[in-house]
């Protein structure tokens, strides 16, 4: 689960502070992060997988107060615990797509499930481009991939930024139903930061963003 | 992953390695070369302090009579250099007389204690005695087939097989083992031999003007250098010091040496430079990725190493591949120099300044990988994956 509570960040000393609604999620459960862009969504993400430090407030994440972890321990607790899923894919172009799954284990020092990986790619029907460069593959292959690097490694939380700001209807719906049903599936919690109107009635857990300067 | 992606940008991977193997390459074979000369200089010299021979250019007569890879200077007379020998500062001298070849390997005429004075030890048969009875040298023997028991004419000249003595036929009577000294590319016989093949029919000549090719010193006053050639001053002879000449000649050699050395420490200056733009170029396209890395767990110094580890795995290929070019080079050169002067370079080991090249090269290499990596160090992964 994760629970932030009381949250403000400022980039710089001179630049407006950002205040965020307190959110929880629970163990399996579904939070989606709604709003416009420039309201913070993207800073909120980072936030809560540790990548920026509030100036107050509280996050936690799996009962583990992140503001207790400083350098490798923070990386490798964030590899551990998160699977990120950015609005583009990305991906380390020399390795094929099954050896960007293996990375997560790679770094965490755990031998890499490749059987497991390509179920999970072919549970996502992409299976085929498992020996592929990543540029190889269309947008939606790569986001399916993108889905599957965010979970091979069985995180407590997965973190979606904007997973279908570039897809018609049916990719959105297609792209978000696989999601869901993998985390679900992985026991992981979901946590969708989007300014995607259409993703509003899936979620009954949902926080509406609002832009804020105090 | 590092390797992966160097083979992304195959071009700039490339040249960044030919660079490096070009420079430590050209760095390694003047080590080469130059130790291959210096123990061909130093084998040689063995405790030869002074030459005596005709006047002339006093290295053309040690690179002639030491080394047998020049014409001679000329002739002396015997009962000059005897004088010499007999000289109280001079504790002994091996006469050589020499002017015919067999198939481009030359014959010389001396006594047992030159053979002795290399540590020649015999393979086959035994010692020459009697005239135009031969001892073939191993890489005469290894060349031209000679063995004992067989005969073979001379050919007047050093390199010239046309001017054959068909009257005179030497016999081998032994075979040196190899002493990687410069008997080994010699046929040794008497020094009555030589003068023998060249005396007319019924000719005869006065003992008084026999004369040989030149002398191989050893002093046994120091003060043999400042008096002897006093002692020569009114006659055709000079004496000439091995050490200084020799010295003379790789400073002459070192300043092209030296020349060389610079140009190749520029190259690997110049790949060095490469490296670190092929790195840094790398970081500049693959910032993202980087981040990425990080967000996987990845931390600060796992980044690093790996920019690191892909400058240190193209120093180390570009360094291996320069090792292998300069034993390519080494061996081509052999062949031109056992053509042309029967010396055999064939020793390719890794030298101890070689192994230091070789650290040094991977040293920089990564020292040039470093640099960016600091840079990667910095990347702030949050306004990076935002600026995407």
């Amino acid at each position: 689960m994760i629970a932030c509570n009381d949250i403000a960040f400022q980039y710089h000393t001179d630049s407006p502070v950002l205040s965020f609604p307190n959110l929880d999620c629970s163990k399996g459960g579904k939070l989606l992060l709604l709003g416009n862009s420039g309201c913070g969504k993207t800073t909120l993400l980072h936030l809560m997988c540790g990548l920026l430090r509030p100036r107050q407030g509280k996050i936690e994440v799996q009962g583990q107060d992140l503001a207790a972890l400083k350098g490798k321990d923070l990386d490798r607790f964030r590899g551990e615990h998160f699977g990120i899923i950015f609005q583009q894919s990305h991906f380390i172009q020399s390795l094929s797509v099954l050896e960007n799954l293996a990375v997560p284990h790679f770094l965490l020092g755990q031998s890499f499930p490749k059987s497991k990986a390509l179920e999970l790619l072919e549970s996502l029907g992409i299976a085929h481009k498992a020996k592929a460069k990543p540029q190889a593959l269309s947008v939606g292959e790569q986001q399916r991939a993108s889905i599957a690097r965010a979970l091979i490694h069985q995180p407590s939380i997965v973190l979606a930024d904007e997973p279908t700001s570039a897809l018609d209807d049916d990719s959105t719906a297609a792209v978000i139903s696989l999601l869901e049903e993998q985390c679900a599936f992985a026991g992981a919690s979901l946590i969708v930061v989007t300014h995607d109107q259409r993703l509003k009635s899936r979620y009954n857990n949902r926080v509406e963003l609002k832009p804020n300067a105090s | 992953m590092a390797w992966r992606n160097l083979g992304l940008k195959k071009l700039q991977t490339t040249l960044s390695l030919i660079l490096l193997a070009f420079g430590v390459g050209l760095v390694s074979l003047l080590m080469l070369t130059e130790k291959q000369l210096s123990d061909t200089f130093d084998r040689n010299i063995q405790d030869i302090d002074l030459v005596l021979g005709a006047k002339g250019s006093p290295l053309q007569l040690i690179l002639a009579n030491v080394y047998h890879v020049d014409a001679p200077t000329g002739n002396i007379r015997l009962v000059d250099a005897q004088k010499v020998i007999r000289h109280p500062y001079i504790e002994d001298g091996i006469p050589l007389a020499y002017g015919d070849n067999y198939r481009g390997f030359r014959i010389v005429g001396s006594d047992e204690s030159y053979l002795e004075h290399y540590g020649a030890e015999l393979e086959n048969g035994s010692i020459n005695k009697a005239p135009f009875e031969v001892v073939v040298g191993h890489k005469v023997a290894e060349t031209t087939g000679l063995k004992v028991g067989d005969t073979f004419f001379s050919a007047h000249g050093l390199q010239d097989e046309t001017d054959v003595h068909t009257d005179k036929t030497f016999t081998v009577v032994g075979v040196l083992a190899e002493s990687r000294s410069v008997v080994d590319q010699l046929l040794h016989c008497t020094i009555e031999t030589i003068w023998a093949v060249h005396d007319g029919p019924g000719e005869i000549i006065d003992e008084s003007e026999r004369e040989i090719t030149a002398v191989l010193l050893k002093k046994r006053n120091p003060l043999a250098v400042l008096t002897i050639p006093n002692v020569i001053r009114e006659t055709n002879m000079q004496v000439a010091l091995p050490a200084i000449e020799i010295n003379r000649l790789t400073q002459n050699f070192g300043i092209g040496m030296n020349t060389l050395r610079a140009i190749a420490l520029l190259i690997m200056l110049i790949s060095f430079a490469s490296i670190f733009i092929s790195v840094y170029d790398n970081l500049l396209a693959r910032k993202y990725e980087l981040a990425l890395l990080r967000t996987m767990g990845s931390s600060r110094r796992g980044v690093f190493l790996l920019l690191l580890l892909e400058g240190g795995l193209l120093s180390f290929g570009g360094a291996t591949l320069g090792l292998i070019f300069s034993r390519i080079g080494l061996l081509v050169l052999a062949q031109l120099i056992q053509d042309k002067f029967r010396y055999d370079w064939s020793s390719i080991g890794l030298l101890p300044s070689e192994w230091m090249l070789f650290g040094m090269a991977i040293f920089v290499g990564l020292m040039a990988a470093a640099i960016p990596g600091i840079s990667a160090l910095k990347i702030d992964i949050s306004r990076t994956l935002s600026e995407k």
